[in-house]
C-alpha cells in the first residue's frame, strides 16, 4: 500500500510540473508582464529595472523554477486589475464555490444511488421506467435552465428561498463559510440543486447499468444460496460492488463541476471562483488566469490521486503489485 | 419407513417465453435419505441444476415450479414465501455452486462472508462466530486458518476457494446440500480432493447431499445413487453400481459407453447419434426415441416414466415397445 501511495504521489507531481509549466508560458510570454504593470509615462530606465528587479532577464529555467517556487509557496503575483495578491483574491472565493459543490456532490449521491438501485431491482416496474424517463430530462436540460427554473419557482413564485448571493458567511481562519448561519444555508440550496441536477441522473444511470450486471454474477446468487436476505443482497453485496466506477465518476466529475460551475455561479450570483476568472478573462488578468489554471488542475489531480487510492480501499485486488492482481479491473 | 431428508414428487419447472411455454424439468421425482449422496447426471440443459435451484427456490424467473411438491425433513418448501424460505437457504439446504472463482464476492474477506452466514443463521456473537468460521475452515482443509481467515478470495487458489465454498455451505449444519457441479471448474487432482472431502463431510455429518454434475467419473466415485436425466425428464434412477454395470435406459448405455476408460484402450468408444432435443422441440413420447436403435410405436407415442427406481423406457419396462393392445386402441 505504501509503495503503491509513493507511485501515486510521484505521478501528481510530475503532471503538476507539467502544469505550472504550460501556467509559467502563459504568464511570462503571452503579452508582456512589464508592459502591462507599468503606466504609459514610464521610461525605458524604469521599464529596464523593473524587468531586472522581476528577475525577467534570468534564464528560462531559473524563472521556471522561481514560478514553481513561488507557486508552492502559494504566491502567483499581484493581479493586473485589482492590485491585489492573486493568492488572496482566490482565497476569498475559493469557499464559496468549494461548498457548492461538495454539497452539490453529497445531493447527487445520496438521491443519484438509491434511484440507480431502485431502478435496477424493479427494472421494468413502471416506477423505475417513470425514473428512466425523468432521468433522461435531467440529463438534456442544460444547467442555467434548470438554475432559471428554480429561481421562478421558489424565489420568485413561493419566495422561499433567496435567489443570488451566498447570505451571510462566517469566518474559521482565512476560510469562510456559509453553512453555519440559516440565511447562508437557504441561499446554497438552489444553487445546489441546480448544479446536482445533471450529476444525479449520472449517477443514477451509472449505478443501474453496473446493478443490472452485478446482480446476475453468481456471487449475488451465492449469497441468497446462504440464506442471506434480498435486502441485504441488494444494498451490501452487489451495491459495494458497483461503487468503483461510482467513486471514479463522483471525483472526475468533482474537478469538472469546479469548472463548470461558473454557470451556476453566474445565474445565481455566487460569489465563486468562476465568477472571478469570468472577471479575469474580461480584463486580461493574466496572474489570476494562471492561478485559476494551476488552482484547478491542482484539484483535478489531487482528485484523481484520491480517487485511485480509495480504489484500492475499496478493492483489495489492487493492493498487491500489479502484476498478482492480473484479474482485477484497470 | 425412514423420513427421506429429500423428496421431490412430480417436480415441474417451466419456462414462459414468446415463443410458448417450455417445460425444463418434466414430471421429476427423486428422494434423498440421511447421509445419502445422490448423484445426479446429463448434458447439458438436461435439467439437473434446474431441478437444485427449483428446491433451493432460486429459479430465475420467469421459471417457476409449475406442479409437484418439494418435500424437505417432511415439511413442504416449493409453497413458501421468499422470506420463509430464506430462513431455510443456508440453514437447512446450503448450496455449493460451480465455479469457486465467481461464487464469492471479491469485495469481502473470506472470514467475514463465513462470520455473515454463520451469524444469519445461529444466535452467536461476532466472537463465537469468528471461532466457527476457523473450525470449519479447518474441517474443510485450510491450512493456517488463522492468516487465512483475513485473506480476500481473490489470494486463494481455485480448490481453496472451492474448500471455503463448502465451508460457507456447512455453516449452518444443513440438512441437505445441494452441490451444483462441484467439481467442474477444477483441475482433476483438485477435484479428486474435493469429492473425497464431500463424501467425508456427509458420512460424518449425516448430511443428504445432491451431487448435480456432468461427469460419470465423480459420480462412480462419490455417489450411492444415481438419477440419469434426458430432457428434462428423469431416465433411470437406480444405485450407483447397477447404473454403471448394469444400465437398463438406452441413453444411460449410451453414456457409459462413452466414457473413456484406461483399461478398456482397445475398445473404442461407443456414441450416441445425434443430439439432445432443445426444449422447445421435444418429440412426442420417449424424449430419447428419435436417437434410440431400439425405438418402437410405443416409443413414439407414450411417455415412460420412472418414479422412484428403474429406467423410464417401455423395453426395459414391459420388455416390448410395440404399443399394448388395449392401449393401442385407446389411443
Amino acid at each position: 500500500m505504501l509503495a503503491f501511495l509513493i507511485k501515486r504521489g510521484a505521478n501528481a507531481v510530475f503532471v503538476m510540473l507539467a502544469v505550472a509549466l504550460l501556467a509559467f508560458t502563459i504568464f511570462r510570454f503571452f503579452g508582456d508582464p512589464v508592459e502591462m504593470m507599468v503606466n504609459e509615462q514610464a521610461t525605458q530606465e524604469d521599464r529596464a529595472e523593473l524587468r531586472e528587479r522581476l528577475g525577467l532577464n534570468d534564464g528560462f529555467v531559473t524563472q521556471y523554477t522561481r514560478f514553481v517556487t513561488n507557486a508552492v509557496q502559494g504566491d502567483f503575483g499581484i493581479s493586473y486589475r485589482n492590485q491585489q495578491d492573486v493568492m488572496v483574491l482566490i482565497g476569498e472565493r475559493f469557499p464559496a464555490t468549494f461548498e457548492l459543490v461538495l454539497v452539490a456532490t453529497v445531493i447527487s449521491l445520496v438521491v443519484g444511488i438509491p434511484l440507480g438501485v431502485i431502478t435496477a431491482v424493479h427494472r421494468n416496474s413502471r416506477l423505475a421506467n417513470a425514473l428512466q424517463l425523468g432521468s433522461i430530462v435531467g440529463v438534456s436540460l442544460p444547467s442555467f435552465v434548470v438554475g432559471i427554473m428554480l429561481i421562478l419557482a421558489f424565489s420568485v413564485s413561493l419566495g422561499w428561498l433567496p435567489a443570488f448571493g451566498r447570505g451571510e458567511t462566517v469566518d474559521i481562519g482565512w476560510w469562510s463559510t456559509g453553512l453555519l448561519t440559516p440565511s447562508g444555508r437557504a441561499a446554497l440550496v438552489l444553487p445546489a440543486i441546480s448544479l446536482s441536477t445533471f450529476q444525479i441522473t449520472l449517477v443514477m444511470r451509472l449505478v443501474r447499468a453496473e446493478m443490472l450486471e452485478v446482480l446476475r454474477t453468481d456471487y449475488v446468487k451465492f449469497a441468497r444460496a446462504r440464506g442471506v436476505p434480498v435486502g441485504r443482497v441488494t444494498w451490501v453485496h452487489a451495491l459495494r460492488n458497483c461503487l468503483m466506477p461510482v467513486i471514479t465518476l463522483t471525483g472526475m466529475q468533482i474537478g469538472n463541476l469546479i469548472a463548470f460551475a461558473l454557470v451556476t455561479e453566474t445565474v445565481f450570483q455566487w460569489p465563486g471562483m468562476g465568477l472571478l476568472f469570468i472577471q479575469a478573462v474580461t480584463f486580461v488578468d493574466i496572474p489570476v488566469m494562471a492561478a485559476y489554471l494551476m488552482l484547478v488542475s491542482f484539484i483535478f489531480v489531487a482528485l484523481n490521486t484520491v480517487v485511485d487510492v480509495t480504489y484500492a480501499w475499496v478493492d483489495p485486488r489492487l493492493r498487491d503489485d500489479a502484476a498478482k492482481a492480473g484479474g482485477a479491473n484497470g | 419407513m425412514t423420513e427421506n431428508v429429500l423428496d421431490v414428487r412430480n417436480l415441474r419447472v417451466e419456462f414462459p417465453t414468446r415463443h410458448g411455454t417450455l417445460t425444463a424439468v418434466d414430471d421429476m421425482s427423486l428422494t434423498i435419505a440421511r447421509g445419502e449422496i445422490l448423484g445426479v447426471v446429463g448434458e447439458s440443459g438436461a435439467g439437473k441444476s434446474m431441478t437444485g435451484m427449483a428446491i433451493l427456490g432460486l429459479l430465475e424467473p420467469p421459471g417457476r415450479i409449475a406442479g409437484g411438491q418439494i418435500y424437505l425433513s417432511g415439511d413442504r418448501i416449493d409453497d413458501l414465501t421468499e422470506p420463509q424460505m430464506q430462513a431455510i437457504r443456508g440453514r437447512r439446504i446450503g448450496a455449493i455452486f460451480q465455479d469457486p472463482l465467481t461464487s464469492l464476492n471479491p469485495l469481502f474477506k473470506v472470514g467475514d462472508q463465513l462470520v455473515e452466514t454463520i451469524r444469519l443463521h445461529t444466535g452467536l456473537t461476532k466472537t463465537q462466530a469468528r471461532a466457527r468460521a476457523l473450525d470449519l475452515m479447518r474441517e474443510v482443509g485450510i491450512p493456517a486458518v488463522e492468516e487465512r481467515i483475513d485473506n480476500y478470495p481473490h489470494q486463494f487458489s481455485g480448490g481453496m476457494r472451492q474448500r471455503i465454498v463448502i465451508a460457507l455451505a456447512l455453516c449452518a449444519e444443513p440438512e441437505l446440500i445441494i452441490a451444483d457441479e462441484p467439481t467442474t471448474a477444477l483441475d482433476v487432482s483438485i477435484q479428486a480432493q474435493i469429492t473425497a472431502l464431500l463424501k467425508r463431510l456427509c458420512r460424518e455429518r449425516g448430511t443428504a447431499v445432491m451431487l448435480v454434475t456432468h461427469d460419470m467419473g465423480v459420480i462412480a466415485e462419490t455417489a450411492d445413487r444415481v438419477a440419469v436425466m434426458y430432457a428434462g425428464r428423469l431416465a433411470e434412477l437406480g444405485a450407483v453400481e447397477d447404473v454403471v454395470r448394469r444400465p437398463q435406459h438406452p441413453y444411460t448405455v449410451g453414456l457409459m459407453g462413452s466414457i473413456p476408460s484406461l483399461r478398456r484402450d482397445d475398445v473404442e468408444l461407443q456414441m450416441i447419434p445425434g443430439s439432445m432435443p432443445r426444449l422447445g422441440s421435444i418429440p412426442a413420447g420417449c424424449a430419447f426415441n428419435p436417437r434410440c436403435a431400439h425405438a418402437g410405436p410405443r416409443c413414439r407415442a407414450e411417455v415412460p416414466r420412472t418414479h422412484g427406481n428403474g429406467a423410464a423406457c417401455w423395453l426395459a419396462q414391459t420388455g416390448s415397445t410395440e404399443l399394448p393392445a388395449a392401449e393401442g386402441a385407446k389411443a
